[in-house]
């Protein structure tokens, strides 16, 4: 089982999905995910699962919402607008506690932009993103095999939450070829006695969002909010080098791969700097960094938008008088490692010297 | 003494929310019936939309899932291809399936899912209080047509189910009413057949049913129903589009 392929990133996740059981595959075609729908369409059908070519994202959100009601494993995928579709879905998903996995491999925008790289839709990942006052988890990954593995971590959290859990990568992470090595899946067994199935030996069980009667609803976001509480137990992150380290850049996705180079770069001339990735950026591992930042000062969020993590980050940080600096690309080209080893460099002077 | 009515078991006994002379309760009671009729209680599930059927569980004694609006055959056909051995239905209005859902209903009818819609029509938008939908027919006063419906700005009353008959996917598409006694009875055949497409694996079955809305058509009961009749009916015909009885 062990075996390692040379794919790509989008090829991953759909690899990933179909060994973690999902056997519900729902999407429409956006630029740069077609290789999620297509290898689904190719391989799905051979798992005795079902690929359904939806005639718009929001039918195929919905579908996976019907497909999820019935404790089915299932997934779609989008890029950027497509997303934007999909967020009334999403809400519904919120407030009937309905699981589902969701890829977002994001274009750049706003409007149809284009379908470079980008981190533009942070802000609509991590807050929701549609009516309502709810969270998706949110996990992004930056290599292809971490596509893979989080894309099965994904259904674990979905079904654990009864909560939809969003990935979030972007052409990079899409369409880049690695090695992948894949592995076998244990799949972790939730409780299922909310799932419609027919009410033989039972009381019927609804899923529903609408809640009208005095109180109710303010309950019912009580006990969501009390959920997404819970789930910062399962914040994950990866740090490099931040033993001595006087500046800690913080990045996640794409672009975190890339600076995991320039860093290297910056060490290897004698400049202490850090990394920190997160890997789940709902929930943001606001702990840990303030953690770190009772230790040391200063502070770097790097991103391919214009500033939206980085807002985090200060949430996280910005306390005593921490700096935090921020080097931000908009869409429409990737930096190279060493344009990143520049603006670390030029922080690091400024900062430290 | 042999009873020879009675409530059906699929149907909760409580008391409508429904407006009096609303048409909503006769046709819960035909989708009751039927989930009697063939015994699929414990395999059905229903997929309730938005507008004054979102309420369908609380009378409905079956396993629902609400949809967002218009949405619910994309979600019934999820819940069909995850369970293909349950009964799965949607129960919509006319906002709900012939404006905002256009799409979702035009395609799950085109993929031929082994559904059965429930479409119930009275030319508004009940919930919202009243303002047009597709349906509203040509010159008919509503709180967003306050001059009436002007066909040259407004389009016209869409027929959903002549619309969904040319489709080559659908197997069964009818209309119906239930304003006099003569037309429930063809209408329960409709329903059935519309079920029994479904149970028999043979493709998607649809019944459009005529509805009164006295509350919005601002009319007493007894003038609802008689509208249905003598405007509606000659406008949206009865009768079968697709498929035949047996």
């Amino acid at each position: 089982m062990a075996e390692t392929v040379l794919v790509k990133g989008n090829e991953a996740i759909a690899m990933g999905a179909i060994e973690a059981g999902c056997r519900f595959y729902f999407g429409y075609p956006i630029t740069p995910q077609n290789d999620i729908p297509e290898y689904m369409s190719k391989h799905l059908p051979g798992t005795g699962g079902t690929f359904i070519q939806a005639e718009s994202e929001i039918a195929s959100i919905n579908m996976l919402l019907g497909a999820g009601a019935t404790g089915a494993r299932a997934m779609t995928s989008s890029s950027s607008p497509g997303i934007s579709l999909k967020q009334e879905g999403i809400s519904y998903l919120c407030g009937s506690q309905i699981p589902g996995v969701i890829v977002n491999m994001s274009r750049s925008g706003p409007g149809l932009g284009g379908i470079s790289p980008s981190q533009g839709d942070y802000f609509q990942a991590t807050r929701g993103g549609g009516h309502g006052d709810y969270r998706t988890i949110v996990l992004a990954p930056h290599s292809v095999q971490e596509n893979y593995d989080l894309t099965m971590k994904a259904f674990d959290l979905s079904d654990k939450y009864r909560n939809p859990v969003l990935i979030l990568g972007d052409a990079l992470l899409g369409q880049m070829k690695e090695p992948l090595k894949k592995h076998s899946y244990r799949k972790k067994e939730y409780s299922k006695d909310w799932i419609l199935t027919g009410t033989k030996g039972r009381r019927p069980r609804l899923l529903k969002s609408l809640y009208l009667s005095e109180g109710e609803l303010t309950d019912h976001n009580w006990l969501l909010y009390k959920k997404y509480k819970r789930m910062k137990c399962e914040i994950m992150f990866e740090t490099q080098f931040l033993e001595g380290a006087k500046l800690i850049v913080v990045a996640f996705g794409s672009v975190a791969r890339i600076i995991k180079t320039s860093i290297q770069m910056v060490r290897d001339r004698g400049m202490k700097v850090g990394l920190f990735r997160p890997i789940t950026l709902f929930p943001f591992p606001y702990d840990a960094l303030e953690k770190i930042s009772l230790s040391i000062k200063n502070f770097m969020a790097v991103e391919l938008n214009t500033g939206q993590m980085v807002e985090d980050l200060k949430l996280a940080v910005g306390h005593k008088k921490n700096q935090v600096d921020f080097y931000g690309r908009p869409p429409g080209s990737i930096p190279s490692p060493d344009e990143l080893y520049n603006e670390v460099k030029k922080v690091y002077k400024k900062r430290i010297g | 003494m042999k009873q020879v009515f009675k409530r059906p078991e699929a149907l909760v006994d409580v008391p409508f929310h429904f407006c009096p002379g609303c048409h909503h309760g006769i046709v819960h009671r035909l989708v009751a019936e039927c989930i009697d009729r063939y015994g699929l209680r414990e395999k059905t599930i229903g997929v309730a939309s938005v507008g004054c059927s979102v309420f369908l569980y609380d009378y409905i004694d079956v396993d629902v899932v609400e949809a967002p609006h218009g949405r619910a055959p994309a979600v019934a056909t999820g819940v069909k291809r995850a369970c293909p051995d349950n009964f799965v239905f949607t129960y919509q209005g006319d906002g709900d399936l012939a404006a905002i859902g256009t799409a979702e209903i035009i395609h799950a009818a085109n993929r031929g899912e082994r559904l059965t819609v429930v479409f119930v029509n009275n030319t508004v938008f009940g919930m919202t209080g009243g303002q047009m939908a597709p349906t509203t027919m040509a010159g008919q006063e509503t709180t967003t047509t306050p001059f009436g419906r002007q066909t040259d700005t407004n389009g016209f009353p869409i027929k959903m189910a002549e619309l969904l008959s040319q489709l080559p996917g659908t197997t069964f598409i009818a209309r119906a009413a239930v304003n006099t006694p003569k037309n429930l009875m063809r209408a329960k055949k409709l329903l059935r057949k519309a079920f029994e497409v479904q149970t028999e694996n043979q493709g998607f079955g649809f019944v459009e049913f005529l509805s009164a809305c006295p509350t919005n058509w601002k009319m007493s009961p007894e003038q609802a129903n008689k509208r249905v009749g003598e405007e509606m009916i000659p406008y949206f015909p009865l009768g079968i589009f697709k498929g035949e009885l047996k």
